[in-house]
């Protein structure tokens, strides 16, 4: 996605610097901003693409793997119960290096220090089938991340790169998702930018992708330097993503335009 | 997906009051349809080897406005009974632009119950789509939409 | 890893008709493409999906290019009798795959 230099000069020109939060009672999902047909598509499981993904990850999920030789599915069991709820309080706090760990890093942290295999690559099919499957035992549940205080620093982080213009276009995520959200930006609902339904299938992707993925689309359309894939700016940007968009209700896997 | 390359740009949707905005971001807007040209007609041909072809029986649904041109859900209806004796045989999808004039081809008889077939396409292009379907007696029933993809925004600036 | 989603109804009455959908994962790589270097990505797409009740063909579908990455398909059939649907999508690169479902008919 690219945005062009106009949309700078317009914002700027409209002096829309800063301003107020969204309300909790204006709060929408992108779900909402999306035409019946598409809507159609995330609403039920046969026509949505995204759950091909939750199906592989669920086989992944009861695969040996490892030096370790064993499964998530040795430690953890069912997903449905272990996993219930889990992805609607990432990124969380870790312990080990005392940063904020979004769900696939999560993931793959099981990967290494416990099957003792090799992490799988950012947007790898494998990663996002497994990251699909357990964000999936979250459908419904709302999001609670960010209770934890140790969080607090990492979310006031995200929130400044949110706020702070950036790019050729000079442009804050906060003046198109906070103050221009009901707008139209070609042709596509610019939306509240909440990360509901992440990994989602993404039309103009064809594929399913990561939040991170949709973060350094969104960077590189204000012509910014996107950060590299598990970059600590990115993970502070879904954290503080996530925990504004606190009690609104996991989706995942969602469809988007 | 692959950007058309000979689409109109159209006037963008204004931001804050009058801003540009790009990106490949296709809508498709639905007006009737058009002369059919030669690919889209020899594809036909193969089709029906030549027998006439009326208009009617077939209704091809295609939202009037979609908000990707990788994904746009499609509904072919045939309003035909699907008896032993009498029943559509198949429905052929075609479209215009696109390097192979085929879209899709469905196989159907009397068990399907109900002529009714809906899959996605893609359309990166302004292009008329046209469904046709086969009927037992041998007869040809069609409908055809014009399919306009526009780039809804401007797409002059480009890194 | 190629994973699909069926939906046919469990039960049904004897005479009742009955949509099926489907959804296969697959690129579906046109052809058309070219890489940043020119070069053309080479077709990798379903060609064919078939679908068999009790053994016998009661829906197939050739597919082009020019349907989405995912393929989607859906059709009605009637129900005559309890039994096995079997799905069978084929394609380039020697793509086979298949899936099952059943129904119950009173
Ligand atoms: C050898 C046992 C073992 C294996 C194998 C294993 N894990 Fe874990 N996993 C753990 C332990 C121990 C924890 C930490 C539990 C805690 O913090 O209370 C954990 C935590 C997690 C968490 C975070 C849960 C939370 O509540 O925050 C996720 C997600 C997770 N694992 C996913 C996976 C996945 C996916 C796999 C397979 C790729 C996997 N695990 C394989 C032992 C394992
Ligand atoms: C110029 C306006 C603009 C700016 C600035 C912008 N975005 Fe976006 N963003 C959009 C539009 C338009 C969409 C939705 C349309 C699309 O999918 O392309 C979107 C979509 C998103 C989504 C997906 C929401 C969903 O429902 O899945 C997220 C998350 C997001 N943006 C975050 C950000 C972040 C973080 C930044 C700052 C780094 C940012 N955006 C900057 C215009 C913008």
């Amino acid at each position: 996605m690219r945005f062009s230099g106009a949309i700078a000069a317009a914002l700027l020109a409209a002096g829309v610097v800063g301003a107020a939060e969204i309300p909790q009672a204006e709060r929408r999902s992108g779900y909402d901003f999306m035409k019946p047909d598409t809507k159609a598509m995330q609403d039920e499981d046969t026509a949505n693409p995204g759950m091909l993904w939750v199906l592989d990850g669920e086989a992944l999920w009861k695969r040996k793997a490892g030096g370790a030789d064993k499964a998530c599915a040795d430690c953890h069991d069912d997903a449905r119960t272990s996993m219930k709820g889990v992805a609607a309080r990432y990124p969380a706090f870790d312990k080990t290096t005392g940063r904020p760990l979004d769900l696939e890093q999560r993931i793959n942290s099981c990967r290494t220090n416990q099957q003792q295999a090799t992490p799988l690559p950012f947007e790898s099919r494998e990663l996002l089938a497994l990251t699909a499957f357990i964000a999936r035992q979250s459908q419904g549940a709302p999001i609670e991340t960010g209770a934890d205080p140790q969080l607090a620093p990492f979310i006031a982080k995200g929130r400044e790169l949110y706020m702070q213009r950036q790019g050729q276009l000079n442009l804050a995520c906060a003046n198109c998702h906070d103050d221009n959200w009901d707008k139209k930006l070609a042709g596509a609902a610019i939306t509240q930018a909440h990360p509901t339904g992440y990994p989602l299938y993404r039309l103009e992707w064809q594929s399913l992708g990561s939040l991170q993925r949709r973060l350094r689309a969104c960077i590189s359309g204000i012509r910014a330097q996107a950060y590299d894939h598990g970059a600590p700016e990115l993970v502070e940007l879904e954290l503080y993503l996530m925990s504004r968009a606190r009690r609104m209700v996991m989706e995942a896997p969602g469809v988007r335009p | 997906m692959q950007q058309p390359t000979n689409s109109s740009r159209r006037k963008f949707l204004g931001l804050a009051g009058g801003a540009a905005a790009l990106g490949a971001l296709p809508v498709v807007i639905i007006r009737p349809a058009e002369a059919t040209p030669a690919m889209l007609a020899a594809a036909i041909q193969n089709v029906t080897g030549g027998a006439a072809v009326r208009t009617g029986k077939v209704k091809l649904e295609i939202p009037p406005l979609v908000e990707n041109g990788n994904t746009v859900p499609m509904t072919v209806t045939v309003a035909h009974p699907m008896a032993p004796e009498d029943h559509v045989r198949s429905i052929h999808v075609f479209n215009e632009k696109n390097p192979q004039p085929n879209i899709a081809n469905f196989h159907l008889g009397p068990h399907n119950g109900r002529a009714q077939v809906s899959t996605r396409i893609r359309l990166a292009d302004s292009q008329k789509i046209v469904a046709i379907a086969k009927l037992s007696d041998g007869s040809f029933w069609s409908a055809s939409v014009d399919v306009v993809v526009t780039l809804a925004a401007c797409t002059e600036e480009v890194i | 890893m190629a994973s699909a989603l069926i939906n046919v109804p469990a039960k049904a009455k004897r005479g009742d008709i009955i949509e099926i959908k489907t959804l296969m994962s697959h690129i579906m790589e046109t052809g058309y493409r070219h890489t940043a270097s020119g070069e053309i990505v080479p077709r990798n797409i379903i060609t064919s999906f078939t679908c068999r009740f009790n053994g016998n063909e009661i829906f197939r579908t050739d597919l082009f290019p020019a349907i989405s990455a995912n393929p989607f398909i859906t059709f009605f059939t009637t129900a005559t009798e309890s039994g096995k649907f079997e799905f069978e999508w084929i394609g380039d690169r020697g793509f086979s795959e298949t899936a099952s479902a059943s129904i119950s008919v009173e």
